[in-house]
């Protein structure tokens, strides 16, 4: 509420001796009023909270179904295909769905950085001065951000990476093999030794291994959201006054230089915003994983769901995962946003 | 999107605990969910959908198998009319969501029953008796040359997550001691795709699933079912443990299909058998069981000749086994466990006394 000026001109200080104002009765008190109607909608909406609340657990209750987290305790009994913290199938659900939140940080991670990379040089690309590469960025941009994501991840994993050749036929360069189990690198195996990737009973094995399904899903989130932070980059760029490009180029800067010198830092405080709610979308979205058969949160929340019957229990898990998540890189953004504004004194 | 109906169901689940009626526990005999169906004129049943055999929608758009058959049994039963089922088709995931929020009636969706799935403290179901006595198979391509669990060691192996598939496949492994890795998908669609895409050497599942996918593979004669059979898969429809009265009424009702086999009451001949009651007062227990005398519709809050409507509707249980599934079938799956008692096989009803 807007302080409100008293509602009788104050005389001033040194004029007839101080009648005393006649008091409004309290329902007419402008300092009154406001305090009553806002605590009458806060109790309001308490009630309505405990209402609910309460509602919530008599059903439960009466269902056999009240709220209990012993089951996090219990051992999972299933496995996990890729894992980055040690799992299997004895460890409790907790570990399991830890194991998942570890694979869903994973992909947002990688596609958080991927996509930023991608989107830039793209939203560059948008004001380059050659025409081809102009026309592809829109090209790309139009097509991928007016198709469903699911769809796409379903593309990039049935059509693409499910095509890929398969034991010795598949792609090997020194060091890596790309096969459709996976992309295998070389890496320090066992006892620190140098290895590289071997085929083993017809499977590829190689200290440094990234699944099909974990490559399908960053290809998709990083090509899908890729689109949409080159449309913030643009737009960041666009906003850039005209004489800022006129200026450098009377200076004899080439367009990179401009750009990256020049116009880069002065769009970020408009991108910054805006790729923050990208970020939290591409965080979001990577629970879609479980279509392209990549263990995340969700897929192990799903399983866990089902073999134990506590659907509110994992659902609350999954709210509170995916909500502090999102405010995480939001807090982070937000910080990043504060850096890159302008300096007022 | 899939995730997102898996989430709707979890998250209407969690509205219908915060919004649902305060009043309204009345217990006591009357179903309140037979009341509704009856209300609404029509039962909402949860299916797979996409499982030659048990549900899938058929060349003429209409849906078909053995799960289907339990379905309009019970709508035949209950409302007089097999056609009055509207099916939701549910992913592995989303099924006992589905029953318990009440978004259907009915799960006849080739779900095994288990401990944990029937217990209050678990799921909460409550199984009507087993319809089809399956276990977990592993199909894997002939050419691959894989005649048992050890050949499987250190391979990608296919599954639908959130079955029961999925812990038998882990216990089963850990048991050997073989190394795999579970590829886990949502649906059978993608798992089965997969599979097809050579992304795992092997993919498993309940026999009679495997065999019903085979039917519409490209090439089926490649695909072979390995001889190990990893579990005891009783494919059973359920209810929620909320109106024991509506699960006892779905009960009877495939109690109903199986007691008419073992009567020798047929699709055909169930006219002919209502009249022969009809006329012949001596013979007590036809009598009872198609409804000419006694009240065990009434009691379960069911028409007294219930049983007549339902096997008029689909046949009794061996003709459903023997359309959808058995020698008639693209299927062509032996009798097996799901013979009658009588045959050697499981498929026992109780007396209808």
């Amino acid at each position: 509420m807007a302080p409100v000026p008293p509602a009788d001109p104050t005389p001033s200080p040194l004029s007839a001796p101080k009648r005393p104002a006649p008091k409004p009765p309290w329902w007419r008190d402008r300092r009154i009023v406001p305090w009553v109607v806002q605590a009458v909608v806060g109790l309001l909406v308490l009630l309505l909270i405990a209402f609910l609340l309460g509602n919530l657990i008599r059903n439960l209750t009466a269902a056999g179904l009240l709220l209990s987290w012993r089951w996090l305790q219990q051992p999972a009994g299933f496995d996990i295909s890729e894992s980055v913290i040690p799992f299997n199938a004895q460890l409790p659900y907790w570990r399991a769905l830890a194991a998942g939140l570890v694979n869903t940080i994973r992909a947002v991670l990688v596609g958080l950085v991927g996509a930023t990379l991608l989107g830039t040089l793209v939203g560059m690309a948008s004001f380059s001065h050659n025409g081809l590469l102009r026309r592809l960025a829109r090209v790309y941009v139009e097509v991928v951000r007016n198709i469903p994501l699911l769809l796409q991840l379903v593309f990039w994993y049935f059509v693409v990476f499910l095509t890929l050749p398969n034991g010795l036929a598949a792609i090997q360069l020194p060091g890596v093999v790309l096969a459709k189990s996976g992309l295998y690198i070389a890496g320090f195996g066992e006892g620190l030794r140098w290895m590289g990737p071997t085929l083993v009973n017809g499977v590829w094995q190689a200290p440094v291994r990234l699944s099909v399904e974990f490559g399908a899903l960053l290809t998709g989130l990083i090509v899908y959201s890729g689109a949409f932070i080159a449309e913030v980059v643009r737009g960041g760029i666009a906003a850039v006054p005209k004489g800022q490009w006129e200026a450098a180029s009377s200076l004899g800067l080439s367009w990179f230089a401009t750009l990256r010198r020049i116009v880069l830092p002065q769009s970020l405080r408009v991108i910054v915003p805006g790729l923050n709610t990208q970020y939290i979308s591409l965080a979001k979205n990577s629970s879609l994983a479980v279509a392209v058969g990549y263990t995340d949160l969700y897929s192990v929340a799903e399983t866990t769901l089902n073999q134990t019957g506590r659907a509110v229990e994992v659902i609350l898990v999954l709210l509170a995962a995916y909500l502090t998540l999102d405010l995480l890189i939001s807090a982070l953004m937000n910080g990043l946003n504060h850096l890159v504004q302008i300096r007022e004194r | 999107m899939l995730w997102y109906r898996t989430l709707s169901l979890g998250a209407s689940l969690l509205a219908a605990g915060l919004l649902a009626g305060c009043a309204g526990d009345g217990g006591g005999v009357q179903s309140q969910k037979l009341s509704t169906i009856t209300g609404r004129g029509k039962l909402i049943c949860g299916v797979e959908g996409k499982l030659p055999g048990f549900s899938f929608v058929g060349p003429d758009g209409k849906y078909l198998g053995l799960d289907v058959d339990v379905c309009k049994a019970v709508a035949a039963a209950v409302l007089g009319d097999p056609a009055k089922v509207e099916y939701r088709d549910l992913n592995s995931s989303e099924r006992f969501a589905a029953l318990a929020s009440g978004e259907v009636d009915l799960l006849s969706r080739n779900t095994t029953m288990t401990l944990s799935r029937d217990a209050a403290g678990g799921n909460g179901l409550s199984f009507a008796p087993t319809t089809f006595y399956d276990g977990q198979g592993v199909l894997v391509p002939v050419a691959s040359g894989i005649k048992d669990l050890k050949g499987l060691a250190g391979k990608p192996i296919c599954v639908e997550s959130g079955t029961t598939t999925e812990l038998n496949l882990a216990d089963r492994m850990r048991e050997q001691n073989i190394p795999y890795t579970p590829l886990k998908f949502q649906t059978s669609d993608q798992t089965f795709a997969a599979y097809l895409g050579d992304r795992c050497v092997a993919v498993t599942s309940d026999r009679s699933q495997l065999a019903g996918k085979r039917t519409s593979f490209p090439n089926p004669d490649a695909h072979t079912l390995l001889p190990v059979v990893m579990s005891k898969e009783p494919l059973t429809p359920a209810t929620t443990n909320g109106d024991p009265a509506w699960a006892d009424a779905v009960r009877w009702i495939v109690y109903g299909l199986m007691q008419a086999e073992e009567s020798g009451i047929t699709q055909a001949n169930v006219d002919a058998k209502l009249a022969e009651a009809k006329d012949n007062t001596n013979q007590a227990d036809l009598r009872r069981f198609l409804g000419v005398e006694g009240d065990f519709g009434k009691l379960l809050g069911l028409p007294p000749d219930f049983v007549v409507k339902a096997v008029k509707a689909v046949g009794n249980y061996g003709e459903i086994f023997d359309r959808n599934v058995g020698p008639a079938s693209a299927l062509k799956l032996d009798r097996g466990l799901n013979r009658q008692w009588k045959d050697g096989g499981l498929i026992y009803s109780p007396p209808f006394r």
